[in-house]
């Protein structure tokens, strides 16, 4: 069984509802301590929406800093596979496995919505289970998710599949092109503002047209790095 | 000490000063068009600010205090105490990126 570790830093708030979803999709969870080196020989990472160091200095810098990033950051070059959900992936962008900012949302509103999201690449080692042009609905919790870059970067992003995930109906925090979420040119590193593990078990999740809080499309971003964990065996 | 000031980019939202132009506006003050909210840093070191000390602030400032993707660096200099501010601040690095 993959073991896939989940980081809780200081202020981390979704490091056990990842360790779940890391359960409930078929992995073994291994919690990881931001203050550690030791990465315990796990398959992949997942670091976790949250609050890490109170925001303070910007979001996801401090943590950045800390001695186990240095381990991820290292290992991701090597192939580790790593997963980034809101803090998570501002703490991604400020250690430069990602490209690009977050800032605080252009409406100046902290946003907590159901949100669609278009798949727009499934061959990330996170999103092989979706198709192209997919789309699914998972919970966004966020002040500070606009996403931003240079017009060369974006340029680069587009042009190269980078984006991930689109927001669909709604741009909820003035992100740049609806971007959601991305991905580094491996494909191993995955980063995304709203939170597939609060979407992998019925009665949990947000309501579908067939029944009340059974949205699980979440659950798929999990289940896709294990397989892609499995198939390198 | 040393200071290191960061702004947000002009050419990004700053919803912050946007929130806070409005409380503004509605308090009468209309002679203030725009309010963007910045960072101070008061980086303290033993003795004196020396070169070596500076150029590691300014290279701190780029890599750490500031995301120079959203925010610029704006100033980075040596201050102190409020009274001898004019005598002994000299700015360093003024300029806008």
């Amino acid at each position: 069984m993959p073991k896939i570790g989940v980081v809780t830093f200081p202020g981390s708030l979704d490091d056990r509802d990842a360790q779940r979803a890391v359960r409930i999709a078929g992995a073994e969870p291994v919690a990881l301590w931001h203050g550690d080196h030791d990465l315990q020989d796990v398959d992949a990472v997942v670091l976790p929406g949250g609050f890490s160091y109170g925001d303070y200095l910007r979001c996801g810098a401090i943590a950045a800093q800390q001695p186990i990033m240095r381990e991820i950051v290292d290992a991701a070059g090597r192939g580790l596979l790593v997963l980034g959900v809101c803090n998570g992936f501002q703490v991604l962008v400020e250690s430069h496995l990602l490209p690009g900012g977050l800032v605080r949302n252009d409406r100046g509103t902290f946003v907590c919505r159901d949100q669609r999201l278009r798949i727009e690449n499934a061959e990330t080692a996170w999103t092989n289970e979706f198709e192209v042009g997919e789309e699914i609905v998972i919970p966004l919790k966020n002040g500070e998710g606009g996403y931003i870059t240079d017009d060369e970067t974006l340029k680069m992003l587009e042009g190269e599949g980078r984006v991930v995930f689109r927001y669909v109906d709604v741009n909820p925090n003035g992100s740049m092109n609806d971007i959601a979420g991305l991905t580094n040119e491996r494909g191993n590193v995955v980063g995304l503002m709203p939170h597939p593990e609060h979407a992998v078990e019925p009665g949990f999740g947000p309501d579908t047209p067939a029944a009340m809080r059974s949205g699980i499309d979440g659950l798929r971003l999990f289940t896709s790095a294990i397989g892609s964990l499995l198939a390198r065996v | 000490m040393i200071v290191v000031e960061v702004m947000p980019k002009p050419e990004l939202l700053d919803p912050a000063g946007k929130a806070t132009l409005g409380a503004l506006q509605r308090g009468g003050h209309e002679k203030f068009a725009s309010v963007r909210i910045g960072k101070r840093f008061e980086l303290t070191i033993d003795g004196p600010a020396t070169e070596q000390a500076l150029a590691e602030a300014r290279t701190l400032a780029e890599d750490f205090l500031a995301n120079t993707v959203i925010e610029d660096v704006v100033a980075v200099y040596v201050g102190g105490a409020e009274d001898e501010m004019d005598e002994f601040t000299e700015v360093i690095a003024g300029e806008t990126h």
